[in-house]
């Protein structure tokens, strides 16, 4: 039978059909083998799931939509990596549910913020950003500093990115809330925290011992960002397995 | 589909046949630039498949005929880049700051890489030509805390200010409220006096009383006329300069709490030169020694 556009044309179950099939196959394409070659996902070492009060603090990271004017991803150019750091790794994102890349870029890439700056400085920031940086247009964020951090639920969410593929042991999600206060508490003792997310940065965020705020949580947060991989001596070739 | 194609009487186009209610429409050819500008470009679009990183198979991808990765183009853009900076940079390594200062050619490179430096490391807190925040000193005046000659500066940077690197300037103001060493009457006292050391007290009587308080616990870092300490980068109080405020109410907070501020070590994050080049241009801000 000699192929007749006009048939599929006219009729709309067929198009549809044939349309879903089209569109199928260039996905499948494109995001198949990301599953399949062994490259997409570097292996390197240090990255760990987020301990709970970093995952508490990337929680409201989401919830304030800061994704909306920053970056998480430093893409492999010159000026890029002068300004920012080593360019992102997928491995450095892998336990992101859901990653926070993105192209939107009011504010600067965030991927490494970690370790930059103090948290005195991450607190004047956010009460009022224009007090440090006085040509920011970022919206200041003091309540964060008076919201007492809801983490009631921290261990449900620990097992919630442990259905989505973060490996949580068990004894991660068992002392999930001890170690969440523990890590806000510069007196605590944190040997099996430090033991079950190596390299977390401990201390009180916001310059406030006697509580423990949304502010506490996202300087957190902050703090870890990027800092899980070492990348001294490490080259493309490392990289590329 | 098309019915009647026919040649329109007005423009001379082919029509494309279809008609609706008496309307048909003309079948004019797209413009020659524009066709061969697609024909170009799916041209292009079929070369740059060969030559550059293209189809994903199952396991592993065609990585393209040139072997080009954008991860090795960086690393070698960052190379070239450093190569090109490296006899400039050799030298002022191996050169001492006074050397760097002395020399134009080097001066004018420290100067122009430690700017560049500074913008990205240091103004977030020390602002862009470091003209200070609360907290954060000003670098553009001439009043230091721990000092203003070139060596000074270069080893604030070098290993920063109560950190936890053994080499950072270390000193604690105590928590003179927190702690209970003062009351608070002894804490407004000595605030009245020190209020006074910057002719600013309002009662005589009350900066007396503070006096003695100042006399026994805040000489032996602030000195005895509130002079400061640049050993101890105690400030100095008789001046109109205060990190945190230098009304009442942030005296007092400042008694009551104690601020010690911190520096980051910056050795091992940036390399020596860098250092260097930092702590002269910070030296020609304006208040070097």
């Amino acid at each position: 039978m000699q192929f007749k556009h006009a048939t599929i044309e006219r009729s709309a179950p067929l198009l549809a059909v044939l349309t879903l099939i089209t569109v199928a196959i260039g996905g499948l394409v494109e995001i198949v083998p990301l599953f399949t070659i062994e490259s997409t996902i570097e292996r390197v070492q240090g990255v760990r799931p987020y301990s709970p009060l970093e995952l508490a603090g990337r929680n409201i990271y989401v919830r304030e939509g800061c994704y909306v004017c920053h970056s998480q991803q430093i893409r492999p150019m010159r000026d890029e990596v002068e300004r920012y750091g080593h360019y992102s790794l997928a491995a450095e994102s892998m336990y992101d549910r859901p990653f926070q890349w993105g192209s939107k870029r009011t504010g600067p890439d965030l991927a490494r913020v970690g370790g930059k700056y103090s948290n005195e400085w991450h607190v004047a920031h956010m009460i009022d950003p224009r007090s440090v940086v006085p040509e920011s247009v970022m919206p200041a964020y003091p309540f964060l500093a008076r919201r007492p951090l809801g983490a009631g639920d921290i261990a449900a969410h620990l097992v919630a990115n442990r259905r989505l593929g973060v490996p949580y042991s068990e004894e991660m999600i068992a002392s999930a809330a001890a170690d969440l206060a523990a890590q806000a508490d510069p007196e605590a003792d944190t040997t099996d925290l430090l033991k079950r997310y190596p390299g977390a940065v401990i201390g009180d965020f916001d310059g406030d011992p006697k509580r423990l705020t949304e502010m506490d949580a996202l300087i957190a947060y902050m703090q870890v960002l990027g800092t899980m991989v070492k990348f001294q001596g490490v080259t493309p070739a490392d990289l590329k397995q | 589909m098309p019915t009647k194609i026919e040649k329109d009487e007005i423009s001379g186009q082919q029509t494309t046949g279809h008609e609706w209610d008496g309307i048909k429409e003309l079948d004019t050819p797209m413009p020659k630039w524009w066709v061969y500008t697609f024909y170009a470009t799916i041209v292009f679009s079929a070369v740059y498949f060969v030559l550059f990183p293209s189809v994903p198979f199952v396991n592993s991808y065609f990585g393209g005929i040139l072997g080009y990765n954008q991860r090795e183009d960086v690393a070698r853009r960052i190379e070239e880049a450093a190569a090109e900076q490296a006899p400039f940079m050799r030298r002022i390594a191996a050169a001492t700051l006074e050397e760097i200062r002395g020399n134009p050619e080097l001066l004018t490179y420290a100067q122009i890489g430690g700017r560049i430096a500074f913008n990205n490391n240091c103004a977030p807190c020390h602002q862009v030509g470091g003209a200070g925040a609360r907290g954060y000193p000003n670098l553009a005046d001439d009043d230091w805390l721990w000092g203003g000659r070139l060596e000074d500066i270069h080893q604030t940077i070098q290993y920063g200010i109560r950190n936890s690197d053994d080499r950072s300037r270390q000193s604690a103001m105590p928590r003179y409220g927190a702690d209970r060493i003062l009351d608070q009457r002894q804490i407004g006292d000595v605030a009245e006096y020190v209020l006074s050391l910057s002719g600013r007290a309002e009662d005589a009587e009350r900066a007396a009383r503070g006096a003695q308080v100042f006399a026994e616990q805040c000489v032996a870092c602030h000195g005895e006329r509130g002079e400061g300490n640049r050993e101890l980068g105690a400030p100095n109080l008789t001046n109109a300069i205060w990190l945190y405020g230098g009304d009442r109410r942030s005296i007092v907070e400042t008694i009551h709490n104690a601020r010690n501020g911190a520096m980051p070590a910056w050795e091992g994050r940036l390399d020596a030169a860098t250092i260097k080049m930092l702590s002269v241009y910070v030296h020609a801000l304006g208040g070097g020694e």
